[in-house]
């Protein structure tokens, strides 16, 4: 296997021209689009997103055609949401999706639209990809000028509205109802669920939120059918999956692989391994709120959900976080804990609190005032965090915190042991905003 | 510095804004719902929400004006006091810390004499630590308004201070997108 054998998603990364609407119609794009509006119903295109067994490329995983048929059939206005607020460390991929082949998430929004019987669309972009916010403006003009957005779409009678909404710095919005609820004109705080959005979200309305990933599949299902997807991956994993990799490999990128690759041949043959002189010490490989493995862990994983899943991790974004053995893992806790104490909304009291506490106690610990007890209370901390809060930024904080303590433990005792002999010190003295 | 506004002196959005937040107010199924827009639109034409914004968005869009401080203050990217000329925004996450964040910033901040968080006195340069950018496979990666440079190096934001410096933007990686 090679990178170029699966191209069904990436297939003008890296192309010049790949995001203008002529190109993308010359190689068969809104192909999709047309044979959908030519003669098939929404439950069938319902049916055939369920049958290829498409996930959710968020980070949930859940099903998208199963989702999609939640919403109440009958429901007098439906919303859209693609949601581009991409904002897990370590990941990149809907970026790529959108800078190189914007088309391609476009035809596939329009047709999962089209199949929950949406009249009005967002693409929420987060507000810092201003670059690339100016670039899917364009192809959606671009979209309407073609006819493929707008009233009667293709002749068809269905119409659509497509919003390009611009976020504006809060990893919140991630969230489904986070995401909405910053769309009706509030902060961006995430909704206890049920009620789900796709009963009711915007506005009390039946509305769906979709990765910019899981539409941009849609368009090759309902060319090529379910069973052509699923001739890639395994069988709960079907299709094919967007990896972004960073850390110091000899070929970061967003790399479009099937299911089931093994991490050792991906690893091995496609980042070509480590940069000259890093040893692998371990893997963050769903982007940064998964558990890390380690390098003796990971080798042995195959990269789809289920093989993941029984490793303790979890697939998530996709985003690969490769980490060196130079690094220090206590360090790159304080990294995290740091982002998720900024991150967390201050809806909730176990999350509000409790990423302070962790983000402080780390802290203290890379001060060189730690104990032995810390590592407990960290623990204890994590305990009064998980599952108790309205939305996952709580357990997206304790996972990668308890994962890094399991599997690292001698790592947080040797700097403990260390710091109780020389004192106090600032080991951060650069660069840090208080906190 | 971005346009300083006295508190009490009127102020009516320019053309280009009017238009913006005109069409948001077309196209957004509420009034209220075409907040964030509004925002942009008012942020992109002054650098920051004056309180005469404020007033603005209040009598635009029917909303109290604890609502509007309340998206305003939620945002990190909302601004509700001037900025300096260059906001320097350095990703201070995993993914480019792991790849030299923390030597990047420090170089900055020798190089400006001003902490992370800190504006020069002059008002030219802010430096600021910000979260994951999603030039991950990039780092270390700073963010100049629209502009994402990558691939950072103490050589190359010293070339980049130097141009900002003498008055130009130097080409950044993702200016492709905004050239095509």
């Amino acid at each position: 296997m090679s990178p170029n054998d699966y191209r069904m998603l990436s297939a003008r990364f890296g192309r010049r021209d790949g995001h203008k609407l002529a190109v993308y119609e010359a190689e068969g794009g809104y192909r999709a689009l047309r044979k959908v509006l030519g003669g098939m119903s929404p439950a069938q295109v319902r049916e055939e997103v369920k049958a290829a067994g498409l996930r959710g490329r968020g980070g949930a995983g859940f099903p998208a055609g199963v989702k999609w048929g939640f919403v109440p059939e009958g429901a007098d206005q439906v919303y859209f949401f693609v949601n581009a607020d991409e904002s897990e460390p370590g990941t990149f991929k809907d970026r790529y999706l959108l800078d190189y082949d914007p088309h391609q998430t476009i035809e596939g929004t329009i047709i999962s639209c089209y199949a929950v019987r949406a009249s009005l669309c967002f693409v929420y972009i987060r507000g810092e990809f201003g670059w690339l916010i100016d670039r899917v403006q364009k192809a959606v003009d671009e979209a309407y000028a073609a006819g493929y957005l707008g009233r009667d779409i293709l002749g068809s009678g269905y119409d659509l509205e497509m919003i390009v909404h611009k976020g504006a710095g809060a990893y919140i919005c991630g969230e489904e109802t986070g995401l909405i609820n910053s769309v009706t004109g509030t902060k961006g705080q995430p909704s206890i669920k049920p009620p789900f959005p796709a009963v009711s979200g915007f506005l009390g309305k039946p509305t769906i939120v979709n990765n910019v990933e899981t539409v941009a599949s849609v368009p090759f299902i309902v060319n090529e059918g379910a069973a052509a997807y699923r001739a890639f991956g395994t069988e709960k994993s079907p299709g094919t999956k967007l990896f972004s990799v960073s850390g110091p490999v000899k070929r970061p990128g967003v790399y479009e692989i099937p299911l089931g690759l093994p991490f050792r041949e991906f690893f091995n043959d496609w980042l070509g391994g480590m940069t000259d002189g890093e040893k692998l010490k371990a893997v963050i490989v769903g982007g940064s709120s998964v558990p890390v493995l380690s390098a003796g862990e990971i080798m042995n994983c195959n990269l789809d959900y289920e093989s993941l899943g029984q490793a303790g991790t979890m697939l998530g974004s996709g985003g690969m976080i490769v980490i060196p053995e130079s690094s220090d893992m206590v360090e790159l806790i304080q990294v995290l804990m740091h982002f998720y104490f900024d991150e967390s909304c201050g809806q909730c009291t176990p999350c509000r609190e409790g990423t302070g506490w962790l983000h402080r106690i780390v802290k203290r610990l890379r001060g060189g005032e730690g104990t032995a007890e810390d590592l407990d209370l960290l623990e204890h901390v994590c305990n009064g965090m998980m599952g108790l809060t309205i939305c996952p930024l709580a357990d997206a904080a304790v996972m990668p915190m308890r994962s890094f303590l399991a599997g690292f433990r001698p790592e947080f005792e040797a700097l403990i042991q260390e710091t109780a002999s020389a004192g106090p010190q600032s080991r951060w003295p650069r660069g840090e905003r208080e906190a | 510095m971005s346009k300083q506004l006295d508190a009490k002196a009127p102020w009516t959005p320019a053309t280009g804004t009017r238009a913006r937040i005109d069409e948001a107010l077309r196209r957004y199924p509420t009034k209220a719902s075409a907040i964030m827009p509004c925002i942009w639109a008012i942020q992109d034409e002054l650098g920051h929400v004056p309180p005469a914004g404020v007033d603005l968005l209040v009598a635009e869009l029917g909303v109290t004006r604890a609502r509007v401080h309340e998206v305003l203050s939620f945002y990190t990217m909302f601004r509700t006091e001037p900025q300096a000329d260059h906001v320097l925004q350095v990703c201070h996450n995993i993914s480019c810390h792991i790849l030299g964040a923390r030597p990047l910033i420090a170089h900055l901040e020798k190089r400006l004499g001003v902490r992370l968080g800190e504006t020069t006195p002059d008002g030219r340069f802010a430096l600021e630590g910000v979260e994951c950018l999603g030039a991950c496979g990039h780092g270390p990666c700073l963010q100049l308004g629209k502009h994402l440079y990558e691939h950072l190096t103490p050589e190359k934001a010293d070339a980049l201070l130097d141009s900002l410096r003498r008055g130009q933007v130097p080409r950044a990686d993702t200016d492709r997108e905004l050239e095509d």
